[in-house]
């Protein structure tokens, strides 16, 4: 099973150390000098993001994670990117990862559009000349052409993620993370982009998402996880998955 | 694999330090011009403090003019790395979150832009040269690209110390402005290695800073360079990088949790 899984996680757990000290520096330490003492010398304590979470998403698969705020989603695509490291168990990913945890990473407000596509297609791992290949699709599929050679400080936050998220879908990735980006742009845009990650499924990519629109998950993920504490609660069905949340979160 | 990954390294350099070299004036009107006039109006400090305080021309100082352009330049390249260095990291926080690349080359990058800009001042050191009489030695073909690889390699470790522990301990920026100041006066910038007293001697070879500047000196006023003084910045700036990379190193898995 394993060997086909483009995803896997064995016991996978992602702890913080809860801050002892507070951070209110040298006056805080000062004043209360006997309480930090007794910190110091308790253990640390900890703040559990995931605790011994497994699942596998296969080859081509779209699994979407859905969850309350803080339940440990983006904790669990941060750990899929390498971004973060595991406190306990293993990760195994298999091919190149397209992390779109945020939209035009890295972009500056006063380097030109052309300039932000380059920079942002290079740190998301394309060389130059794949990115200077793709420059013209890329300007296209932005509808923003006319705007190439200004700051992108002149740009409305709208045309700022259609630019991230026209970079994004020129990448090849074999795993795709995509976390809450679907809704940028107008409807017509957004229309796009849901065309182009249905071109990306067509192609055999493997796609983790985390999203609050319980009916895109609903429609467009092969299965669903859901997430409470930290803790996997089911995976499974994405009809049964949703309405099984949607029971728990009429309950609260 | 290996050739693309090679590939892919030239092109993040690239792209990182052409976006420093696109910022880092921008929008002002004199642009590069910046970086000579900032040590040059430095320069001129000195000169009027040398007239006022009768400072004694001891050993290279006899064109003092000349003396401190070719310790200020390579200095002010360590010291701009050095304090910009705590924000290499900061000032990328969205893109250590959410992304998942070689972190260190934005420490790569951030010093090699500051080493461009010290090779396009170059021209103004010979320019002095010329007017003193002094002319560039053969010896420059070898001691100059030596000497770049000697301070990079220095300036890089301690970079990658400073912008790594800065994400843990912000006091660290203010340190490093109050450190590198008095650095400079322990360093024969203004001053020639010669005036240091007998029994502070072994401070020319305890201050890694000191046998770099030497050794710059040393190579544009005579195009030598003294044995000992190269031993010991080589030495130094392997230890720093060896230092610097190991901070990184175990400081870097915890880097995303928190920025």
């Amino acid at each position: 099973m394993s060997s086909v899984a483009a995803v896997s996680f064995r016991e996978v757990s992602k702890r913080y150390p809860v801050s002892r000290v507070s951070s209110d520096g040298m006056k805080g330490l000062l004043l209360h000098l006997p309480r930090y003492i007794a910190a110091l010398c308790r253990k640390a304590k900890m703040f559990s993001a995931l605790e011994a979470v497994s699942f596998e998403v296969a080859r081509g698969e779209c699994l979407g994670i859905i969850g309350r705020n803080g339940s440990g989603k983006s904790t669990t695509l941060g750990l899929i990117a390498g971004v973060l490291r595991p406190s306990a168990g293993a990760i195994e990913t298999r091919g190149n990862v397209a992390p779109l945890l945020e939209l035009g990473a890295g972009f500056h407000p006063d380097l030109s559009g052309r300039d932000n596509i380059i920079l942002n297609g290079i740190l998301l791992g394309l060389t130059r000349r794949r990115v200077m290949e793709n420059m013209g699709r890329i300007i296209e599929f932005s509808e923003l052409a006319e705007f190439m050679d200004q700051p992108l400080r002149t740009y409305s936050s709208g045309m700022v993620a259609r630019l991230g998220f026209s970079v994004a879908v020129h990448l090849s990735p074999d795993i795709l993370l995509i976390d809450e980006v679907l809704a940028v742009g107008d409807e017509a845009f957004q229309r796009k982009c849901i065309g182009k990650i249905q071109e990306f499924r067509a192609r055999g990519v493997t796609m983790v998402f985390v999203t609050h629109n319980l009916q895109d998950v609903e429609t467009s993920c092969d299965r669903v996880a859901l997430l409470d504490s930290g803790r996997l609660v089911e995976i499974g069905n994405p009809a049964e998955v949703v309405s099984r949340y949607r029971a728990v979160m009429a309950n609260r | 694999m290996r050739a693309g990954q090679v590939a892919y390294y030239r092109d993040l350099i690239w792209v990182l330090v052409s976006k420093e070299l696109k910022l880092r004036y921008h929008s002002t009107a004199f642009g590069y011009l910046w970086s000579v006039l900032h040590p040059l109006a430095f320069a001129t400090i000195f000169l009027f403090l040398a007239a006022v305080c009768k400072i004694p021309r001891v050993g290279d100082m006899e064109h003092y003019a000349l003396f401190l352009i070719t310790g200020l330049f390579p200095w002010q390249w360590f010291a701009n790395s050095a304090t910009s260095s705590n924000y290499y990291f900061l000032d990328n926080r969205s893109l250590i979150k959410k992304i998942r690349f070689p972190r260190h080359f934005l420490v790569v990058a951030g010093v090699l832009n500051d080493t461009i800009h010290f090779v396009i001042s170059i021209p103004v050191i010979i320019v002095f040269m010329v007017y003193y009489r002094h002319y560039p030695s053969v010896a420059w073909v070898a001691l100059l690209p030596l000497m770049l690889i000697v301070q990079f390699l220095f300036t890089t470790g301690a970079a990658l110390a400073l912008a790594s522990c800065n994400l843990f301990f912000r006091d660290l920026e203010r340190m490093t402005l109050i450190c590198v100041s008095f650095w400079f006066y322990l360093t024969p910038v203004i001053y020639d290695q010669s005036m240091f007293p007998q029994r502070l001697a072994w401070m020319k070879y305890a201050n890694p800073m000191a046998p770099i500047i030497i050794c710059w000196r040393e190579m544009f006023l005579h195009g030598t360079a003294p044995l000992t003084a190269l031993a010991a910045a080589c030495g130094w700036a392997a230890a720093a990088f060896a230092a610097g990379w190991w901070i990184y190193r175990s400081l870097q898995w915890r880097f995303a949790e928190i920025v």
